[in-house]
């Protein structure tokens, strides 16, 4: 058992934001399969599509992707809050908007039925969006604070890597009031077809998850928990119980996991269950692991 | 994976809807199984093998109608096969809907080359859009019904007479109104041997974006599916509702 933000976590391994998040039912797939706690797709004020497809493929390191932030706006999405609820574990609704009113509506109009709002800050792939946001440290001290003035639950910022310096980003969210921050969202990115010289996403470009990120992500988090005061959740990359030790090591309270659902929704207990064995042989409690690389 | 480079080797004519495009690539797979199709600059979609290098496709929108443009030398991008196909289960009956033949002609092959007994049932609007009649033809026995009457039973391919649905195997693919009647005909060891392949908005095939996902068996069509057990179907959203590509639910009539 964990706390975080005031949130009760049977484990710390949580979902990623849009990973299987789409409805409550398959919310609900996730939370029964052991995860700590899930976070939604990110949710805006009103319908969207999307980006056309290719929107997501594998590629040699990882995976790439540009959904654009698909999602049916907060309005309809309450049902499925609804029945994510029906799960044991925390429901973490991921909002985003085009600035901090847009921000408070979508969070006002979810924070009756989540247990937190994740603030999408990152998103590197959605004009006006998410990163384009998130790497000004000013618009992010603002988006936190307003949405944190107008709910009574916890507010978590999560970070795009795509800037020189996280620390300057999450020092801004810190100032606005975040309970913890999120790191990291998916790193700028893109392929092309060599047989006919196309982009292969839809988009063009979007942003690279899975096993190629981890290393990037480690060092963010290290970077973050060396200059903030606030817990930092660790994501990007995250496939086994080991790759979560070492977030936690770098300074993660807790860890997210995306794309590694590819390989099947055990993979929340299997870490898990790989953390505390790792607790259990070494003599830690598992928050005591968190930031123990700052100590060597 | 990323996209396969794919020649187009040869075009065939179908239906006046309907047009099979043949590949230079040649994938294993079991019927059931799709691929999406990336037309560059266009759009990527879901396509059901209908062969081992061969899509058959329906024009109904955008992409469709981009596909339709392709000729002899042109080239797409494809991944796959993905999902779950059907299991070919003794006594074979095929229950096909439209362009929902276009998974259930290799199935028929697949299921005769085993020596098993095929039974279709073979459904469109008019008689002119009747798909691979040949083909199911070739390997057994089939009965044809037509919404206009234009051939065979005027009417719903559920409602043909002496269709013999009570100790066969369902392998259906369809309009969902039309898979759905069926799978409400049929008691509940019968839906524990009928399966359905769902038409569900598919964007990354690898079971990560959620945008398939079914309520509330919680499955993803694009890897769990898109071929589904009828007991898997019982009280989910088949029959009554699918999601757009923004997730809003569309209510299927
Ligand atoms: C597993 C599977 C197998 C399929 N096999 C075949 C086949 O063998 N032959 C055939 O003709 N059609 C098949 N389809 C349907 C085909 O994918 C759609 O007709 C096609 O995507 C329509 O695209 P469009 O741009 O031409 O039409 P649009 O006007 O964009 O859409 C027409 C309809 O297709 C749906 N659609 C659009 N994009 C997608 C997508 N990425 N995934 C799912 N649905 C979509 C729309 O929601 C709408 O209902 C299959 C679908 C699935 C899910
Ligand atoms: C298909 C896909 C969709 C995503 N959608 C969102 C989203 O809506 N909001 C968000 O904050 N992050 C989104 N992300 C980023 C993930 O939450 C996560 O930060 C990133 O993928 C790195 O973790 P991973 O390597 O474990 O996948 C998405 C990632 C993927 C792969
Ligand atoms: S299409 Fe992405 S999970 Fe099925």
């Amino acid at each position: 058992m964990i706390t975080i933000t005031g949130l009760k976590l049977k484990n710390p391994t949580i979902l990623a934001a849009g990973i299987l998040g789409s409805t409550g039912a398959s919310l609900l797939r996730v939370a029964g399969s052991g995860a700590g706690a899930v976070v939604t797709k990110s949710i805006g004020r009103s319908p969207n599509s999307g980006h056309p497809n290719p929107s997501m493929v594998k590629i040699e390191c990882g995976f790439l992707n540009a959904l654009g932030l698909p999602n049916p706006g907060y309005q309809q999405y309450r049902e499925e809050l609804v029945t994510a609820k029906k799960g044991k574990v925390p429901v973490i609704a991921s909002i985003f908007g085009g600035n901090a009113s847009e921000f408070v509506e979508v969070a006002l109009g979810l924070c009756d039925l989540a247990d937190g709002i994740e603030l999408n800050l990152s998103c590197p792939h959605a004009d006006r969006y998410g990163a384009s946001i998130g790497i000004d440290p000013s618009l992010v001290r603002e988006i936190t604070s307003a949405v944190k003035d107008a709910v009574n639950i916890p507010v978590w910022a999560k970070l795009t890597p795509n800037v020189t310096d996280i620390t300057k980003i999450g020092l801004a969210a810190q100032e606005g009031g975040a309970d913890v921050v999120v790191a990291i969202n998916t790193v700028r990115a893109m392929a092309i077809d060599i047989e006919s010289g196309f982009p292969i996403l839809g988009n063009r470009f979007g942003g690279l998850s899975g096993t190629a990120i981890k290393p990037i992500a480690v060092k963010c988090v290290y970077d973050l928990y060396a200059a903030l005061d606030i817990p930092i959740i660790g994501v990007g990359g995250i496939s086994t119980w080991q790759d979560a030790v070492k977030m936690m090591m770098a300074g993660a309270s807790a860890v997210q996991v995306g794309s590694a659902v590819c390989g099947g929704i055990q993979v929340f207990a299997e870490i898990a269950d790989g953390i505390e064995g790792y607790c259990q042989v070494h003599g830690h409690e598992v928050p005591d692991i968190c930031g123990i690389a700052h100590e060597r | 994976m990323k996209p396969a480079n794919a020649t187009i080797i040869d075009v065939i004519d179908e239906t006046p809807s309907v047009r099979s495009f043949v590949f230079d690539l040649s994938l294993e797979f079991t019927p059931g199984q799709y691929i999406m199709v990336w037309v560059r600059g266009v759009d990527e979609v879901p396509m059901s093998l209908s062969d081992h290098n061969m899509i058959t496709v329906q024009r109904v929108g955008d992409a469709t109608s981009a596909i339709f443009e392709l000729a002899v030398g042109d080239t797409v991008g494809i991944r796959g096969p993905y999902g779950r196909g059907f299991d070919i289960n003794n006594p074979v009956l095929i229950v096909a809907g439209g362009v929902g033949a276009a998974p259930l002609a290799p199935l028929a092959e697949a299921a005769h080359g085993m020596g098993y007994d095929v039974l279709t049932l073979l459904g469109a609007r008019t008689h002119d859009e009747l798909l691979f009649q040949r083909r199911f033809g070739g390997v057994g026995e089939v009965m044809i019904a037509t919404d206009d009457g234009s051939a065979g039973f005027h009417g719903r391919v559920t409602d043909l007479p002496d269709r013999g649905m009570v100790d066969q195997c369902i392998h259906s693919c369809g309009p969902e109104p039309m898979m759905y009647a069926l799978l409400s005909m049929l008691d509940e060891q019968q839906r524990g041997n009928a399966q359905f392949s769902l038409h569900r908005y598919i964007k990354c095939g690898l079971g990560i974006c959620g945008a398939c996902c079914i309520d509330p068996s919680k499955e993803c069509a694009c890897v769990d599916g898109p071929v589904f057990y009828g007991s898997e179907l019982v009280g989910s959203e088949f029959g009554r509702y699918r999601r757009g590509a923004d997730g809003v639910r569309i209510s299927i009539a």
